[in-house]
């Protein structure tokens, strides 16, 4: 039996997402885009260990319920009192390193999801009625402000929504949720004359 | 009758654009604008339909959604048929096909009528008098009768084609009703930028401003009014208008159910739009301008086809350029039907009398009205009607005020318009839960107390003159109150059955015309002993059709409670409940039919699988392979092939849904011993364990492998169908249990692909592909985990086995699973290996004698019974459901065990189901032992083999039982739960 690996690398190994092949909305006043792959990691712990990542992530994570903060392209978002979501341009393969060394001395729970959700992002002027199809929460700027984050539903798939901006969302599913998602919005987006 | 009943001009129709319909097979033509009840009305047809219950003939009575007669099914091409629709809300397209309903052959000649006859035999409650007896006739005979010959409409047969959405939506304000008061109050909020939306059920927004001849508002007429109004309204941005939506439910914490209708009113809708859109919305405030019906007079014979609401009249002419007939009597309690009468009598027709109930009328419409020509007759009563297919002659007769009536004089007329007076609208208020209050004045029930947050406004809290409605609307912080001319004050109202000389048992007086409740049969109620509105309402059925009454209560509550001597509000209203009018179940399911009735969960390596010609199954959202058939093979064979490869060279599988869990933090370990029954905390980092979890109650609710990444890193598995739940569990037990434990925990059942590889040749297919673990069995034991790479991707590696054979499976991060399988599955076929599914996996694990949990085990199974009871570490201080193992029932002798059966008949293979019995024709009482909880024909094994939970099981290894079949019992040998490799040798190969 041959011990010698195969010369095979990442590289050789062709990465799939989870909304490849999904059809996704796009109109004039809507555009829906699969968000590229990125770096996920679930931080859990204390409070205390939110301010212990800023050295290594360039911003702690916040300690107020549904808001998010961003260092550059990294964002990190409040999920629980023990829980955060953090995003990092997939290029920053270490930061998982990078981070377990800054909490070292703190309880904590890193852990790589990386791969089991998938994001799209979500704007124009239609995004907000777009979603209102599946996600019962108000919408609006004073209920739901740029910068806020909620776990919530889009029909029966779960989903984190993050208000980027105006009329710019980035919604993250679970990577099997994302077809349905995928369909769902396009039809909703047909309902309501956006493609 | 077939003479044109359009006017020249007026109206909102669009006389120049002729749109033509067919009803009951018969070809008519209207006009743009029209809704179907209009478009009948001026084609002179007045016959709609037959009753529910005698197959009267019947007409036209409102021209709004409370039209309890006028119902029609719709037919849209196929799948797409409606019925019980209003007419009045159906808006005429060119090709609309309609029916009317309750007749057969045709509604002018209905065999049905006979039912008319024997009324006499159908009083109130006659389901609980007539059909009693004899013994047994219910089942058999009656309610099969009654049950053909019952219900609205037919219901439709084929799928729904169409298309349905839901919307949640979010406001400052909600309006439901754009009349005067709801638009005046829209207005005010969106002049104050408040999010409003505006909900109406008609096609227009407007209300009885779209009906409005006379009245000024601000200077302008009420149409140019309502027209800069509804202009205002659209161009605020906070402002959301919806017509052809109505509001139907009021529940908890302001939240408003709503259906909009968007292509019935089209004649060829773009297929991919919805048909109708269910809202769903929270409003921080409601406005309720409802308005107020009108309500019919119950008299003799109130029901013939061209007696109609005064008002009705009156909007179907100055919306539609529509008159009901050219000669007509008006009878009324109310001043509203003399302008009713003044404006129909300026179109052209006769009004033959005016009879109203009362002395006299409000100031100033006895002058009005003889200004018009009009001939009115006070203290006079309609005490009967003539006619067969419509009116032709209404019965008059002097009434005095105590109750009685004078002899009736025949008028000749083509219709007969009434008004008993206005009900204000309180039925979403009602539903909201607030306060129904009497108001003596007014006869009416009002609005009290509100239950949320709130306000009624207009005619539906009996403030019905135009510019009371305006101001109320507006509400009391508006900086200005609306000028109002041209709008003369309009009083009276009448209530139950009006004075006549016929006996009250005999007469046909119509109180609730949809489910055919005469006056009579709430005095036979009440006759009978009942005295609630609740009770009365049941007996008769009154109000329980699909209009609920909205024309009715108001009469047959003052019916009751005159028969009972008590007031209105000591009878009291019964509960109005959503939905206001009918609602398709379509339109609550939205989006979540068909492909997305729910989510279709796929792993990342379906579509591979799926290109090999995998058969999929479904476990929860999951869908999963089953087995993949080969040219000519049948799942059998496929199942005995894919065994026989797997056992000889190796087998791949797709176990990507199987739940996965990291458990991480300084406690882990001790987390986990609380967890599984058996010891975690010492287990070694790269090693794995089989870990049984229980319930509080000791019995097997989950299992899986527990493998240790690091001293404070577990990643532990799940049945496929058990990881939300147990994550959940874990999740409640350090939240309210052991909050001391530092311990986190992720679900990354989807962060990875899971390939699992078994057999003899796994190590050779695999090892090429793997760069940095030693792949050697002495280094890397079975249940045992490395990380490494594999293709270059990151991996955990675990040697573990559910099939006997030496086993891998491999964990690679999701996006990366098919890449990673082409590799693996291009050396797999260097040593003939082949791919299997669920349904292999499930006789080789049995072979060996693995349990799947949920098959073994049914909740009530403990560790001992499936012969685990070793596992459980009893020195530990404690685990879910130790306590309870320690009861007297789940120690006692003569539990069931697990056991392997062997048929004796080696080609036969037992029902799983099947139930173990001692002897093969037991006695009838005699209990069973058991029962099989899985079976197969094992191709390795050369034949079947089963696994059964039986009592005392274990002690009875070597005596033959039987199983039941259908066709009697076979019997089985009982032997150990294990049949292949009993000394683990191909495991540790």
């Amino acid at each position: 039996m041959t011990r010698k690996a195969l010369a095979l690398t990442l590289e050789t190994i062709q990465r799939l997402g989870a909304f490849d092949g999904c059809a996704l909305p796009r109109g004039e006043q809507i555009a829906v885009d699969a968000c590229p792959f990125a770096t996920r990691l679930m931080l859990r712990g204390a409070p205390d260990v939110a301010a212990a990542i800023a050295p290594a992530f360039g911003v702690g994570a916040p300690l107020a319920p549904l808001q998010s903060a961003i260092a550059g392209e990294r964002a990190a978002l409040w999920m629980g009192p023990d829980e955060w979501l953090l995003l990092a341009p997939i290029e920053e393969g270490d930061l998982a390193a990078r981070l377990a060394s800054a909490l070292s001395a703190l309880p904590h729970a890193l852990v790589d999801i990386s791969h089991r959700q998938a994001g799209i992002e979500i704007s124009g002027a239609g995004a907000a009625p777009l979603l209102n199809a599946g996600v019962n929460l108000d919408l609006s700027n004073a209920a739901f402000a740029p910068g806020v984050v909620v776990r919530t539903l889009f029909l029966n798939a779960e989903i984190t929504l993050w208000r980027r901006g105006a009329d710019r969302w980035r919604l993250e599913t679970g990577r099997s949720f994302a077809p349905y998602l995928a369909a769902a919005l396009m039809r909703s987006a047909q309902d309501w004359r956006l493609c | 009758m077939n003479g044109d009943f359009r006017t020249g001009k007026g109206g909102r129709v669009d006389r120049a654009r002729a749109i033509s319909f067919v009803f009951d097979g018969k070809t008519y033509r209207g006009c743009a604008g029209d809704s179907l009840a209009s478009a009948l009305l001026a084609n002179g047809v007045l016959l709609l339909g037959r009753s529910f219950k005698y197959h009267r003939p019947r007409g036209l009575v409102c021209h709004g959604s409370e039209e309890p007669n006028a119902l029609v099914g719709v037919h849209a091409g196929p799948g797409r048929f409606t019925p019980n629709l209003r007419a009045t809300q159906v808006e005429l397209y060119e090709g609309l096909i309609a029916a009317s309903q309750n007749n057969w052959p045709s509604r002018e000649v209905d065999v049905g009528q006979v039912a008319g006859a024997l009324s006499a035999f159908l009083p109130a409650g006659f389901y609980y008098k007539t059909f009693m007896h004899p013994k047994g006739a219910w089942e058999r005979l009656y309610e099969p009768l009654i049950r053909r010959a019952a219900g609205l409409g037919r219901a439709p047969t084929e799928a729904d084609p169409d298309r349905y959405a839901i919307q949640y939506a979010h406001c400052d304000l909600a309006v439901v009703g754009a009349g005067p008061a709801g638009l005046a109050a829209a207005l005010s909020a969106a002049r104050a930028g408040k999010r409003v939306m505006v909900f109406d059920e008609q096609a227009e927004l407007g209300g009885s401003l779209l009906a409005e001849t006379t009245a000024r508002i601000a200077g302008k007429s009420a149409l140019d009014w309502l027209a800069d109004a509804l202009a205002e309204l659209a161009a605020a941005p906070s402002v959301t208008l919806l017509p052809r939506c109505q509001a139907f439910g009021y529940y908890a914490q302001n939240f408003l159910g709503a259906l909009e209708r968007l292509t019935d009113h089209m004649a060829n809708p773009d297929p991919k739009l919805a048909r109708e859109r269910l809202w769903q919305v929270r409003a921080r405030q409601v406005v309720l301008a409802t308005g107020a019906h009108e309500r019919a007079l119950v008299f003799p014979d109130n029901d013939r086809p061209g007696i109609m609401l005064a008002e009705s009249a009156r909007h179907y002419l100055a919306r539609y350029g529509v008159k009901i007939g050219a000669r007509l009597v008006v009878a009324t309690a109310h001043d509203s039907a003399y302008r009713a009468a003044i404006e129909l009598a300026q179109a052209g027709c006769e009004i033959v009398a005016l009879a109203d109930l009362r002395a006299a009328p409000g100031e100033g419409w006895l002058e009005r009205a003889r200004a018009a020509g009009i001939r009115v007759e006070t203290e006079t009563a309609i005490v009967g009607s003539r006619g067969r297919l419509r009116v032709t002659q209404a019965l008059i007769a002097r009434c005095w005020a105590d109750g009685s009536a004078g002899a009736p004089q025949a008028l000749a007329c083509d219709a007969i318009l009434m008004s008993g007076g206005w009900t204000p609208n309180v039925n979403l208020f009602s539903q909201s839960r607030g306060k129904l209050a009497y108001d003596e004045s007014l006869q009416a029930f009002l609005p009290g107390a509100s239950a949320q947050a709130e306000r009624s406004a207009g005619a539906c809290r009996g403030l019905g003159e135009l510019a009371q409605a305006l101001d109320d609307g507006a509400g009391p912080g508006a900086p200005a109150r609306y000028v109002v001319e041209d709008a003369p004050p309009m009083s009276g109202g009448y209530l139950g059955l009006i004075p006549n000389q016929e006996p009250p048992e005999r007469a046909k007086a119509f109180v609730d015309f949809q489910t055919d409740v005469a006056a009579r049969d709430i005095l036979l109620a009440t006759r009978e002993g009942m005295r609630s509105i609740e009770h009365i309402k049941r007996y008769t059925t009154t109000g329980m059709a699909t209009d609920q009454g909205k024309l009715s209560n108001m009469n047959a509550l003052a019916i009751a409670a005159k028969a009972m001597g008590k007031t209105l509000p000591e009878v009291g209203l019964t509960s109005f409940r959503p939905p206001y009018t009918p609602v398709s179940f379509a339109a609550f399911a939205g989006l979540s039919r068909g492909d997305l009735f729910d989510p279709i969960r796929k792993t990342p390596l379906h579509d591979w699988f799926a290109r090999k010609g995998a058969k999929f199954e479904e476990a929860g959202l999951w869908k999963r392979a089953s087995y993949f058939a080969q040219a000519g093979e049948d799942l059998s064979a496929a199942v005995r092939r894919e065994c026989l490869t797997t056992r000889a060279s190796a087998g791949i599988m797709d176990a990507s849904t199987l739940g996965k869990i990291e458990v991480a933090g300084p406690d882990a370990g001790a987390f986990l011993d609380r967890i599984y029954v058996n010891s975690i905390a010492k287990l070694g980092v790269g090693r794995c364990r089989y870990g049984l979890m229980l319930n509080e109650a000791g019995f097997i609710a989950d299992d899986g492998v527990v493998m240790r990444l690091a001293p404070d890193r577990f990643h532990i598995s799940t049945t496929s169908t058990g990881a939300a739940r147990v994550l959940a569990l874990m999740e409640d037990y350090i939240q309210t249990e052991w909050s001391d434990l530092k311990v986190w925990f992720a679900s990354i059942t989807e962060q990875f692909a899971t390939i699992a590889i078994n057999g003899p040749k796994a190590r050779e297919i695999l090892a090429p592909l793997v760069a940095d673990i030693d792949m050697s069995a002495g280094a890397f034991a079975h249940m045992s985990l490395r990380q490494g790479h594999i293709c270059g991707v990151p991996t955990r590696l675990a040697r573990v086995s559910f099939t006997g054979e030496l086993g891998f499976e491999v964990n690679i991060p999701a996006d990366y699973g098919p890449g990673v399988l082409d590799a693996i599955w291009l050396q797999a076929q260097q040593h003939s290996a082949c791919l299997y599914g669920l349904d292999s996996l499930h006789v080789l694990r049995a072979e060996k004698g693995y349990i799947v949990v949920g098959q073994e085990t049914d909740g009530t199974v403990t560790p001992d019974d499936i012969g685990l009871g070793k596992m459980v570490a009893a020195n530990k201080p404690d685990f879910i459901g130790k306590r309870s193992l320690d009861m007297e029932d789940l120690r006692r002798a003569g539990r069931k065990q697990l056991v392997g059966l062997l048929p004796l008949d080696p080609g036969f293979a037992p029902d799983e189901g099947a139930q173990i019995i001692s002897e093969a024709s037991p006695p009838a009482s005699a209990p069973a032992l058991g029962h099989v909880t899985s079976s197969y024909r094992s191709a390795t094994l050369g034949r079947s083999f089963a696994m059964a939970l039986v009592a005392n099981g274990r002690a009875r290894l070597g005596e033959t039982l039987y199983a039941t079949t259908m066709q009697g019992a076979a019997p089985v040998k009982l032997v150990e739960p294990m049949f292949y490799d009993k000394e683990g040798a191909r495991l540790d190969a």
